[in-house]
């Protein structure tokens, strides 16, 4: 069963009078426990379509079904506790908040769960050792290395345990090591933990670590 | 972390933002509080007058005295139970001209009798002779009482210039020039706490006699009245007789007569209080606008909160809880400080007002002030963050 259909998804920003297609009439199938790199120039629409599976931008038309829901169809409250508990997003920047320890910004989605303080505590403390930083805990965003933060933030999207994950250019902004790491730690979470993984990239070598490659052009998807 | 353990996070961010922040309101609170607080004073002035009991001065102006022959007339009028009457010394301390006090000369036999509900008698020299205390007087007015130059004080006064019971005060005359010296013989305490503990109260005889060459005239009588329900028939009466006379009066309730006082100061309340309404409204824009630079700067943040799946209500509660922990902090600080500072200082304008006092409606109305400001500050802010939608938020800083 796949996890992501994406079936004849369109996109289209108005800027002024002029209209700009982003997506035009795109379907994807993403198997459970797929890993998949997409590729493409800059403005051909890779972002945006992470960002219609992910739930944080709506489709001008067509459906974006996750697991056995129809995202497109969502709105507001009943969209943003959809996104808490099926989606974890990693950013290019990390986008960590500067004023929170690694554990807390691990921490940080699980407010929005109801559980007790011991079981979020107990969570997000396995979150970090998953991702190797158990003994960051205390320390702040500008504390870590870019590598670090960037860990942080997958424990950060890995602690609602999420079936799906979203990663942005998630190495854009590393230097070669520590973005090989984070590939390694992507695949970890895909062979170990299942984890359905959508990664943007330009980078063709982080992209090699994915199951599959799809290219987009112009809103179009070229190849699977 | 709780949620409100991340609010409080948030404000520490730029801590020093914060606390000028709060510092701005804490400062306008404080000054619309005190300056409340200068009304409510004058209100309570007014409050120290009572209803059961009439003055009658000189109908042209209270600085006109009025002959003491007036007084066995009024005492005979029907309603009338009794009568006493005084006189505004005004003179000032020749060691401090600065150091200001009320003194007033009084018929001491019927005026504490007449003001026995608002002060007591608390402490009083020994006699050096056996005398006979009138009824209706407290026994520790003996030595007072018997002594021509003798004055009683009120216990604030006699503590603040470290006085002692047999201490002789020079006070300079304005009004009645020279220098007179009066021996304190007693202190009084003021049972209502309007009434003001910064008074000299000295025989009005000792003032006829050096002052007035022996010249019997009064500033204003006190009349009580048996049946406060016909104050306004006993005052057209008095002032009936005198009407056609060369010293005609005008008689009215004591808190009216107070009220009078007030009314001197003409406009000053309306603008003290436009003052105080000023000064919240600009610190309100102050505050509205950092919260809205605080919020702007998180806007990147506020994306990826919401991506995390805080929902636009949340992160309006966030934005707004901000706001509001600011301006309630301040304006509890401010308000209540403002009360505190105000009524230990026990300032009363040297007897000339009450206590100056901050009232728990003016405390009140100040932290009912301080949401207000901070449900306006944060309110604009709140519902920008809430309504900010996530790729436009994330493009900021991707």
């Amino acid at each position: 069963m796949a996890k992501v259909d994406v079936q004849n998804v369109r996109k289209v920003y108005r800027r002024e009078a002029e209209e700009v297609v982003v997506l035009d009439g795109l379907s994807l199938r993403i198997p459970d426990g797929d890993y998949v790199a997409l590729m493409g120039p800059s403005g051909s629409g890779k972002t945006t379509l992470l960002n219609l599976i992910g739930g944080i931008d709506q489709p001008t038309s067509g459906d974006v079904v996750v697991g056995e829901v129809n995202i497109a169809k969502l709105r507001g409250r009943e969209l943003s506790r959809w996104r808490a508990r099926n989606i974890g997003y990693i950013f290019q920047l990390y986008n960590l908040i500067p004023v929170l320890t690694a554990y807390q910004n691990v921490e940080l989605p699980l407010l929005l769960a109801k559980m007790s303080s011991k079981d979020r505590t107990e969570r997000a403390k396995y979150a970090l050792e998953v991702v190797g930083l158990a003994d960051r805990q205390k320390h702040y965003p500008r504390q870590l290395s870019g590598g670090q933060e960037q860990r942080v933030a997958i424990a950060r999207a890995l602690v609602s345990d999420p079936a799906v994950l979203l990663a942005d250019e998630p190495t854009g902004d590393l230097d070669r090591k520590s973005a090989a790491d984070i590939l390694s730690l992507l695949e970890r979470l895909n062979s170990e933990f299942q984890k359905t993984i959508v990664m943007v990239t330009h980078d063709p070598h982080a992209a090699e670590h994915a199951k599959r490659q799809l290219h987009l052009e112009k809103g179009v998807l070229q190849a699977s | 972390m709780s949620v409100f353990k991340l609010i409080l996070i948030n404000l520490g961010r730029n801590k020093r933002r914060t606390i000028l922040t709060m510092l701005s309101v804490v400062v306008a609170l404080f000054l619309f509080c005190a300056l409340r607080g200068v009304l409510d004073t004058l209100e309570a002035s007014i409050k120290v007058g009572s209803e059961t009991r009439l003055v009658t001065r000189n109908k042209i102006s209270l600085i006109f005295p009025l002959p003491l022959s007036y007084r066995d007339r009024l005492a005979g009028i029907p309603g009338v139970k009794a009568v006493s009457y005084a006189n505004w010394f005004g003179g000032r301390d020749p060691v401090d001209p600065h150091n200001f006090y009320a003194q007033f000369a009084v018929d001491a036999t019927t005026y504490f009798p007449m003001y026995a509900r608002d002060i007591e008698i608390v402490a009083g020299d020994p006699p050096q002779v056996q005398v006979a205390v009138p009824a209706g007087l407290d026994p520790k007015l003996a030595s007072f009482l018997s002594e021509r130059d003798a004055c009683v004080v009120g216990e604030r006064l006699f503590k603040r210039m470290k006085w002692k019971l047999g201490q002789r005060v020079p006070v300079s005359g304005t009004i009645y020039p020279g220098t007179w010296t009066f021996t304190i013989r007693a202190v009084y305490r003021a049972k209502n706490p309007a009434f003001g503990e910064e008074t000299m109260l000295f025989h009005w005889k000792y003032l006829s006699e050096k002052g007035m060459g022996g010249q019997g005239t009064v500033g204003w009588y006190a009349l009580e009245l048996s049946d406060p329900s016909r104050a306004g028939a006993v005052a057209h009466q008095v002032d009936a007789i005198y009407e056609s006379s060369f010293a005609p009066t005008r008689t009215e309730t004591e808190r009216a007569f107070q009220a009078g006082f007030v009314s001197m100061y003409g406009n000053v309340p309306f603008l003290i209080g436009v003052i105080g309404i000023a000064v919240v409204f600009a610190i309100l824009l102050v505050a509205a606008n950092t919260m809205m630079m605080a919020a702007r700067e998180r806007t990147a943040e506020i994306g990826v909160m919401k991506t995390l799946g805080f929902e636009d209500g949340m992160i309006f509660k966030v934005v707004l809880s901000e706001a509001a922990i600011i301006t309630l902090g301040g304006g509890l600080i401010g308000a209540l400080f403002a009360k505190w500072l105000i009524e230990s200082s026990g300032f009363n304008a040297g007897g000339l007002l009450p206590p100056m006092t901050v009232s728990w409606a003016t405390v009140t109305i100040g932290i009912a002030i301080a949401v207000l400001m901070g449900a306006t500050s944060g309110l604009l802010p709140a519902w920008q963050a809430s309504r900010l939608s996530i790729v436009d938020a994330l493009r900021r800083v991707d």
